[in-house]
């Protein structure tokens, strides 16, 4: 991803651009900013994993043999927090920034200086929750989803997550205002909104997603620091308030969240799987229409996480069949990626293989997620693994899947060079080898009724949990290799041509590899 | 020159709009899920409920003990004079609870139920409780406070034995008010 800009220095207009640090610190080319939002997501991502292999360590055996019960919920907490706001949704952006100028032909995004604010935001939050360890009480230990009245209690390490979610969203609003900006007013001559790349709509409507909902959670991590600190009594029972109602605020942010983290990936695969189908998509505009109802639906499904909080069972109704819903349109999707590559002339490369990996197993964690919105079943698997299994199979198999096949799409166009096709392989097959491994026992652990978040467990989990525990290892050393594949890549190998892929179509394609420091200044026109 | 500043800054001030409209959103769902909850009648632990079926089962008896608890280091004393009755599905039944403040200072609580197990919740009703609004004790205060109870004649057949579990908080910011 470095290589990108040992171009432009030829410009003129560039004189004075700063070398070394500087560069990257000042820099506003969206292809930079979109290098530093792919390698911080890619050390969050070391980071989160390596949490979730301390987490595995402790759960190899029944007992607690490693940790200490209270840090075993901090290592939860913060395994959840950092991979969700510090590598997939972070991951996400990068593409952004990375590909929507180039897909819709802008020199660069709208707002180039806020570009570079909401990306250093980002190591700061980092660092505030990594810091958090090391305080009186430890890091957080509420779960991800910061439920009160845990999170009204804790130590200061909760202050300091708040703190960080609070920047983490602030720099997530900023890049999504970039985004639909620049994607509503910067499109090359002739670049209709239907005739926009998927990536680039399921982009629009994730932004869309963030403005509604990310300062929703900043709304309610706020009520949850001055509950701490300023006698405020929103989620207090004794003055009034109610924890319940923190879980409702939380979802109507969580779900929509959920959402943001897969329509991204849903538009990388929609990439990925015309190119080396060799056929145009199947339904592009039933693809639009059905990423917008997924959005629009996902607002009002939030109470299918708290069927147990004691809702009336009209609500409960509601909710369930609402949930149920949004399958349709998802299905939509998996039907037309699977009609796209009907009759194709395909190939497998190591891009198309993460699409079709993610196309089977996201699958697979689609139904689960039916079997969850089934009131009466969820009520019984609330809590347990079959949970933990549900969001793992769509957010690590979908969202990262397609995250890492995104990488392997466009990193000959970003490095100029393409990456070597046999680790590339061994990378994917590995992962999804070591993922099955890691998270189908889980399915099982939890119909059984293994709760989540607890170091301990019954006896009769032994088996499952050794299981998990080995593919967790082999699962995250096989990430080495995708390090490895992209170093190669950046410092050198065959020369990837202008258009590397084949069957691949839009106007990236059309820019040289790797593509130069500053592109479109003048604009394609699109026929 | 497809790049026009000014019509990216009108999107941009639509937008910051939208993300402040939306941060106020998250406040007003505050109002909006009490409305809902009174409407609805549903998290009513801390209203007098109302008794429709006043008939009482003489063949069956239950006993309801009592739990009181004290949270982050409240400087009360609380206590149900007795530890625990019983009586019959039906009956009406009052018992007494005393809190003492032992502190120097005027201190507000507030005592919020609940029940084991859960499921008793909804036959539980008290038709008068301290807990229906905040208790203020001036330095050094004893009072005792009644609480009038039915348990409703549907309570599910396996349950003998119901605890009612009190925890007093203090209620903060409010101590300097009430002093
Ligand atoms: C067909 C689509 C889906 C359905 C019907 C569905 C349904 C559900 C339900 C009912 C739960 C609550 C389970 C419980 O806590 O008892 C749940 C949890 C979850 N889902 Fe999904 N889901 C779907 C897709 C997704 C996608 C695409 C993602 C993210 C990429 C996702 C991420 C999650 C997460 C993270 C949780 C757990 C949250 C937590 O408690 O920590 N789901 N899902
Ligand atoms: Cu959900």
């Amino acid at each position: 991803m470095d290589a990108a800009h040992a171009h432009g220095y030829g410009h003129g207009d560039h004189a004075h651009h700063p070398s070394g640090i500087l560069r990257w610190i000042q820099t506003t080319n969206h292809k930079d900013i979109g290098t530093l939002y792919l390698w911080f997501s890619f050390s969050m991502f070391l980071v989160g994993g390596v949490l979730a292999l301390m987490l595995r360590v402790e759960l190899f055996q029944p007992g607690l043999q490693v940790w200490r019960p209270e840090f075993f919920n901090q290592l939860t907490t913060m395994h959840g927090l950092i991979m969700v706001f510090g590598a997939i949704m972070p991951a996400f952006v990068g593409f952004a920034n990375w590909q929507i100028p180039m897909m819709i032909g802008a020199p660069d995004m709208a707002f180039a200086r806020m570009n570079n604010w909401s990306f250093w935001l980002l190591p700061p939050a980092a660092i505030l929750l990594v810091v958090s360890f090391f305080v009186p009480g430890g890091a957080t230990a509420a779960g991800w989803t910061v439920y009160a009245p845990l999170s009204t209690q804790m130590g200061p390490g909760m202050d300091l997550a708040i703190f960080a979610l609070h920047i983490m969203g602030a720099s997530s609003i900023m890049g999504s205002i970039n985004i639909i900006t620049t994607i509503l007013n910067m499109r090359a001559p002739g670049m209709t909104l239907m005739k926009m790349p998927l990536f680039v709509w399921t982009w629009l409507i994730t932004a869309y997603l963030l403005i509604a909902v990310m300062p929703v959670l900043a709304g309610a991590i706020t009520m949850i620091l001055t509950d701490r600190h300023f006698g405020t009594n929103f989620f207090n029972a004794a003055g009034g308030g109610d924890p319940v109602m923190f879980q409702h605020i939380f979802w109507f942010f969580g779900h929509p969240e959920v959402y943001i983290m897969i329509l991204p990936a849903f538009g990388i695969v929609s990439q990925i799987v015309p190119t080396f189908a060799r056929k145009p998509l199947f339904g592009y505009s039933s693809m639009v229409y059905a990423t917008s109802s997924i959005a629009i639906l996902s607002f009002i499904v939030w109470a299918h996480h708290m069927f147990t909080v004691g809702m009336p069972a009209t609500a409960q109704l509601f909710f369930m069949y609402a949930t149920m819903l949004i399958a349709v349109p998802t299905g939509v999707k998996v039907f037309n990626w699977i009609a796209t590559m009907w009759k194709g002339s395909m190939t497998f490369e190591t891009p198309m293989l993460f699409a079709c990996g993610f196309i089977f197993v996201f699958s697979m964690g689609g139904f689960t997620g039916l079997v969850l919105a089934i009131t009466p079943v969820d009520i019984q698997l609330q809590d347990t693994y079959y949970v933990v299994a549900h969001f793992h199979y769509v957010l690590v198999a979908g969202s990262l899947f397609a995250i890492f096949g995104g990488v392997y799409y466009w990193i000959p166009k970003w490095t100029g060079y393409m990456y070597d096709e046999t680790l590339g392989k061994w990378h994917f097959w590995l992962s999804m080898i070591f993922f099955n491994i890691t998270f189908f026992p889980m399915h099982f652990s939890g119909l059984a009724g293994m709760p989540r978040r607890i170091p301990d467990y019954a006896l009769q989990f032994a088996d499952f949990n050794m299981i998990s525990t080995v593919g967790a290892f082999g699962f995250g050393l096989s990430q080495l290799i995708f390090l490895w594949v992209v170093i190669k890549c950046i410092r050198g190998g065959q020369k990837a041509a202008d258009q590397t892929w084949e069957g691949a179509e839009g106007l990236e394609w059309t820019l040289p590899s790797p593509a130069p420091y500053h592109t479109f200044e003048t604009p394609p026109v699109v026929k | 020159m497809v790049v026009n500043p000014q019509a990216n800054f009108t999107t941009l001030r639509k937008l910051l709009v939208v993300a402040v409209a939306m941060f106020g959103f998250g406040f007003a769902l505050v109002p909006f899920y009490k409305k809902i909850c009174e409407v609805t009648g549903i998290n009513n632990v801390l209203k007098a409920d109302e008794i429709t079926n006043t008939q009482i089962d003489a063949a069956r008896w239950l006993t309801v003990e009592f739990d009181t608890n004290l949270r982050n280091d409240l400087p009360w004393t609380f206590r149900p004079l007795e530890k625990s009755v019983r009586f019959h599905p039906g009956e009406l039944v009052q018992v007494t609870f005393e809190i003492r403040n032992n502190s120097d200072r005027a201190i507000t609580g507030q005592a919020i139920p609940s029940y084991g197990p859960q499921l008793a919740a909804r036959y539980f009703k008290k038709l008068e409780c301290f807990c229906f609004t905040q208790q203020t004790l001036r330095p050094g205060e004893v009072r005792r406070m009644p609480v009038v109870f039915v348990i409703e004649k549907d309570l599910p057949q396996d349950v003998n034995t119901v605890t009612l579990s009190y925890s007093f908080f203090e209620v903060e910011g409010t101590a300097k008010k009430a002093g």
